[in-house]
């Protein structure tokens, strides 16, 4: 990402937003709430238009494309809103993705249904796969967004929030799944809430506020960064307890 | 300490006064899952109570369950003695307490009279009047505004006249939801100061504020909300030191 900039009216949701995701890392993105992440994410892949700066992936330029030929590519994302196909079941709607997805799987039907079984395994929800999704819990929701955007066969995969609404026990698990995703050869690139997946799963944390980059670094690092404490708790807040200098 | 010592002297011969307003084991969320996870809070009488915590804690989500606009999954919430889980709006209002919503949530193109009063639907119209006056003493700036709609005042003044709405009600407990949220520092430490007002002539008052330190020394007694639930409780001045609340909000 080269200098993006993006602009609601007169509000500048993101400014000269600039970074890079390795091949074959993890990367979490945080920020207070209005720092701009989803805009990123929107930016990313397509569905928001920038108003200044640039996006390549892959050597090429994917800024100003729509979101069907950023996804073709192979960048896959996940909503923070889930919005499963209601009236198919949980396989179908990964098959979905297999047939409408990046180069690499555009696939015929029954493939398609062998390669969403596949992913359904990866993330955990095979023993469901022929179930209606009105009747999956809310981390199974979750998971089939995640095989959904999986099914397309990204080489960079989009995670919005994927932990939020999970209890404990639910984002462990929902971890092991990111793991196992990374490990199956995918770079992942995910918005969190929640500290404890960002300490987790990811090599880099970028820390956005108010619509710029505030931090870059080591995660653990990233989260002692004085201007981090100072973005959520208050300048006052971290001036008392005297959090170590600026990264 | 010093609450314990005093309860301590207390125990026994006289009964611990119960809570204004009482949250025991609330869990509530939306279609997307549980926000709360078994949440137990307490405001005493004459408290000015802080509630803080990193976004998507749960605060609001919280706030609108105590004040009847989001139904929990299970808990219980009790107000000046009574059962109000599940209770509609309108009648947790008429009990005393009144919802300072996030973002202001004011009638843009009607006057800033008309924005007041609404406050006081459920009281009588002449009550009204001298209510009206109470919360114009409060903010004199809005004196020569009242005919102006509110969507033209600035954003604190705006802010101003979503209190001064709460405030119409004549509430026990008044619930605000950041109200310095997108406010100039400058303002937010008057908004802060008109909470300790508020609370100083006698309404009990619940605060959730983003910026800790500004909180915890306005209040009397602090909850910080963490993913849902409650992960610490104390005096205010004692959590002023304590950086378990960095903890809460940033995992170290």
């Amino acid at each position: 990402m080269r200098s993006v900039t993006k602009r609601f009216g007169g509000v500048l949701a993101l400014s000269d937003v600039s970074f890079d995701v390795p091949e074959g890392q993890v990367l979490g993105v945080i920020g207070p709430n209005g720092a701009g992440k989803t805009t990123l994410l929107n930016c990313i892949s397509g569905v928001n238009r920038l108003d200044g700066g640039e996006v390549h992936f892959a050597g090429q330029r994917i800024s100003g494309r729509r979101p069907y030929e950023v996804a073709r590519l192979g960048i896959g994302r996940t909503f923070q809103i889930v919005k499963p196909f209601a009236s198919m079941t949980v396989r179908e709607n990964a098959a979905v993705g297999a047939v409408f997805g990046s180069a690499q799987a555009r696939m015929a039907t029954a493939a398609a249904f062998r390669y969403a079984d596949e992913v359904l395994d990866l993330v955990g929800l095979a023993p469901k796969r022929s179930l209606p999704v009105g009747s999956l819990t809310v981390p199974d929701r979750k998971r089939l967004e995640v095989a959904r955007a999986l099914c397309t066969k990204p080489r960079l995969l989009l995670l919005d929030e994927v932990m939020s609404g999970l209890n404990a026990v639910e984002v462990d698990e929902a971890l092991e799944m990111v793991r196992r995703v990374h490990s199956s050869g995918v770079t992942i690139m995910l918005i969190e809430h929640v500290m404890r997946v960002i300490v987790g799963v990811c090599a880099q944390a970028v820390v956005l506020h108010l619509g710029r980059v505030l931090v870059a670094g080591q995660p653990a690092e990233v989260l002692r960064d004085r201007r981090v404490v100072e973005a959520y708790l208050g300048e006052r807040y971290a001036s008392r307890h005297a959090v170590g200098g600026s990264g | 300490m010093a609450s314990a010592t005093r309860a301590g002297t207390r125990s026994g011969a006289v009964a611990e006064p119960s809570p204004l307003l009482e949250v025991r084991g609330l869990t509530a969320g939306f279609g997307a899952g549980p926000v709360l996870f078994g949440v137990d809070l307490s405001v005493r009488e004459g408290q000015l109570l802080a509630l803080i915590g990193a976004n998507g804690a749960g605060k609001s989500t919280l706030l609108g369950v105590i004040s009847g606009l989001v139904s929990p999954s299970s808990g219980r919430v009790r107000f000046a003695g009574q059962d109000i889980t599940g209770a509609a709006p309108e009648r947790i209002v008429a009990l005393g307490l009144a919802h300072v919503p996030q973002g202001r949530r004011l009638f843009a193109t009607m006057s800033v009279r008309k924005n007041l009063l609404l406050g006081a639907y459920r009281r009588k119209l002449g009550r009204a009047d001298s209510e009206l006056e109470r919360v114009l003493g409060l903010f004199p700036q809005l004196k020569d505004k009242l005919g102006r709609d509110a969507g033209m005042l600035s954003g604190g003044e705006q802010q101003m006249v979503a209190i001064g709405r709460g405030l119409m009600a004549r509430p026990r407990l008044l619930m605000m939801d950041e109200p310095s949220l997108g406010l100039a520092p400058i303002v937010v430490e008057r908004v802060v100061e008109v909470a300790r007002e508020i609370n100083r002539e006698g309404t009990s008052v619940l605060l959730v504020e983003q910026d800790v330190m500004i909180a915890l020394e306005a209040a009397d007694y602090a909850y910080v909300l963490e993913n849902g639930r409650i992960a610490l409780g104390g005096p205010a001045a004692e959590l002023q030191d304590d950086t378990r609340i960095r903890a809460a909000y940033l995992g170290v």
